[in-house]
């Protein structure tokens, strides 16, 4: 049964970008002002290929994901720009129509299972309803899919925990249903909004794991939403880093992680703890906060944050560069890696200018003149 | 190494490790319902049993069925009236059944036709929000600013020209609860079209109507089903409160408000004929409220119990 609607799905052209997205700005519109959550962002994404779009809480990347899929709030928002999916824009569809996008042609899996299933429905319910609605199936032929869709994501008496309620299960098993029910159709496109941030790490490998998998072997579209670069290392073909509503770089991911530019991409890697880190060390961030989204800074938005920071940047936005690898984009009049990087940083340091950060590598040992100190440093 | 670098841990672990096997229970604790529980349960079973098998018990006499009593012999209770007669010849068990049949039934009845329409009230608020939600909103701040028992006796008084009866009483008091209720289920609502699973049925491509009757319906019902036990106590009190301004039910049927009422005259001398039927009014809506928050509080989902 499954077979046969992924492969009605795969008639759709391979080689033509599945989803473009052309300058899309979402605003809100708040009694303090216009809040610039989306601020003109643009990309390509055909069938087969994930993509990475990575951020800090406040950067857009979820509003960017519910604006694509038509997910926003009745009042008080702007959305502009283009949206095409399948060469169909689907930017100014009415709800009624995107009725019939959502489900067969586009899901979503959300970040919390926990609040993400109804919790006065069976399992099977929340999973044949679609089913049931869109693929107009019978009852036992979608019981039938549903159970084997659950296997499909790996849950285990797939036949038995049709019949469960949602606080059976536990928090990594709720994840697997919802992105059961979220595969349910057999959609093209799936949006994953941070699919393991509510999850125990121990969980979070084998979730993502599942979205791989299902992502190969059904052709989909993806798009993975996350605040941390390590979940998406080799699990995105391409990453957009967003930083203020816009994408500040975009690479493959071999690109962006072997030859980065943008101060900010460097920053986020910074900030991932390290295994070969000693216990102890201070974690890197990046200093102060996101801008505010009402009065943006002029010229570079990362600037006021930024260890490469030149006159220049606070007044000049810089525009998208490409770089050298294809595809590979950046927003960066001083990128990192490259002469004009090191001299501005290098001036910076010798300046004292750089912006308070916390040391990425604390050498310093905090024991202090204790005897023995300095054969333990770490152990604090 | 060195050892005396160690103390953190050597600490760390002597705090904790004899404390780790006590923590660990082996199991959760079962949530009991608690003896008060039960006990309230058991008396509004009883309560209702006897309302609504009142005409056919053998034991329960018709009002007016003792008229050999007067104000000056008839005495306190006794085995063959467990409460005692009254003025009329009643015996006052009987009028205190007949009379919980009457205020119950008031009392669901109201709550019933509250909730159907300050329910719908509510929902619509709450799930479609907007324009739609800010118009219901004020009309029910506007309610809201009457004081109930008084729109009561002005609704009842140009009905009925003060004679009133069963239903204009249940009318009245219906109209006086649409507000409160619309108020709270809009609440209810709100808070649960929030979740996330709402969007996500959304996202599934359902419709509106579906979402509310599969999504919403479900998880708003079960704990204002609790709460209407507690504004069926709010409701026989008002009755109570009609009674004794002479605004409910015309007789003969008797309510607890009535009974209370008639036997307050003779509080000190004849103390059983108010004091049988307020001391079960006052156990019933004590266990009705019991009960009532006790399953709100079950029915109140929290996101770490989920």
């Amino acid at each position: 049964m499954a077979r046969r609607i992924i492969a009605a799905a795969d008639g759709a052209h391979a080689d033509h970008a599945l989803l473009e997205v052309e300058d899309l700005r979402t605003h809100f519109l708040t009694p303090a002002g216009r809040v610039r959550a989306v601020d003109g962002v643009s990309f390509e994404l055909a069938r087969g290929r994930t993509l990475g779009i990575v951020g800090e809480s406040g950067s857009g990347k979820t509003v960017l994901a519910r604006s694509i899929m038509g997910l926003l709030p009745r009042s008080n928002v702007q959305r502009t720009g283009a949206i095409r999916y399948s060469g169909n824009d689907i930017s100014d569809y009415s709800q009624a129509e995107m009725r019939s996008v959502w489900g067969p042609e586009m899901a979503m899996v959300f970040q919390d299972p926990m609040t993400s299933l109804n919790p006065v429905m069976r399992i099977g319910t929340q999973i044949t309803e679609s089913l049931r609605y869109h693929l107009d199936m019978s009852k036992a032929e979608a019981n039938e899919l549903a159970v084997s869709l659950l296997r499909s994501v790996g849950i285990p008496e797939p036949d038995k925990r049709l019949r469960d309620y949602p606080h059976q299960l536990s928090g990594g098993m709720r994840q697997r249903v919802v992105i059961a029910i979220a595969l349910a159709c057999g959609p093209k496109l799936l949006f994953a909004d941070e699919p393991t941030t509510a999850l125990d790490v121990t969980v979070q490998a084998q979730i993502l794991n599942l979205l791989d998998t299902q992502q190969r072997e059904r052709f989909m579209a993806m798009v993975l939403v996350t605040h941390d670069l390590g979940v998406i290392a080799g699990r995105a073909h391409d990453i957009a880093v967003m930083y203020a509503g816009r994408i500040v770089e975009k690479a493959s991911a071999r690109t962006l992680f072997s030859s980065m530019r943008m101060p900010y991409t460097e920053a986020l890697l910074e900030s991932i703890p390290k295994l070969e880190h000693r216990s102890h060390t201070r974690l890197a961030s990046i200093p102060g906060r996101p801008p505010d989204l009402i009065n943006p800074p002029a010229g570079c938005k990362f600037a006021p944050r930024c260890r490469y920071v030149q006159p220049r940047c606070l007044e000049e936005e810089p525009p998208l560069t490409p770089g050298v690898d294809e595809g590979h984009v950046y927003r960066c009049f001083y990128p990192v890696g490259t002469e004009a990087g090191r001299e501005a940083l290098a001036r910076n340091l010798a300046e004292g200018r750089v912006p308070v950060a916390d040391e990425v590598e604390t050498g310093v040992v905090v024991g202090g003149p204790a005897p023995g100190a300095d054969l333990d440093e770490g152990s604090w | 190494m060195p050892e005396t670098f160690d103390l953190q841990h050597a600490d760390a672990e002597n705090a904790v490790l004899p404390h780790a096997p006590a923590d660990d229970t082996g199991g959760h604790v079962r949530k009991r319902w608690g003896a008060g529980f039960w006990l309230s349960a058991l008396w509004l079973v009883v309560i209702c049993g006897l309302s609504i098998l009142a005409p056919y018990l053998p034991f329960i006499d018709e009002p007016g069925a003792f008229p050999d009593f007067s104000v000056e012999t008839l005495a306190g209770p006794s085995a063959d009236h467990p409460f005692g007669v009254n003025k009329n010849g009643d015996d006052v068990f009987s009028q205190v059944v007949n009379g919980g049949r009457t205020s119950l039934f008031i009392g669901l009845s109201v709550v019933i036709s509250g909730f159907i329409v300050g329910g719908a009230v509510g929902v619509t608020g709450g799930f479609f929000r907007g324009r739609v939600d800010r118009v219901i909103s004020a009309v029910l701040d506007v309610f809201l600013a009457f004081p109930a028992l008084v729109l009561a006796l002005a609704l009842i008084g140009i009905v009925t020209g003060g004679d009133a009866n069963l239903p204009v009483v249940i009318l009245a008091l219906s109209l006086l609860s649409v507000a409160p209720l619309a108020r709270i289920t809009r609440g209810a609502t709100l808070a649960v079209a929030e979740r996330e699973y709402v969007l996500a049925a959304h996202t599934l491509g359902a419709k509106r109507t579906r979402i509310i009757v599969k999504e919403i319906l479900p998880n708003v019902i079960p704990p204002m089903a609790a709460f209407a036990l507690t504004v069926i106590a709010v409701v026989i009190v008002a009755e109570g409160a009609l009674a004794f301004l002479g605004l409910s039910v015309s007789s003969p049927a008797p309510t607890w408000g009535k009974l209370i009422s008639e036997g307050r005259a003779e509080l000190e001398n004849h103390g059983h004929w108010a004091l049988f039927p307020a001391g079960t009014m006052f156990l019933t809506i004590l266990s009705l409220n019991y009960v009532g928050d006790v399953l709100q509080s079950r029915f109140t989902v929290r996101e770490g119990a989920l």
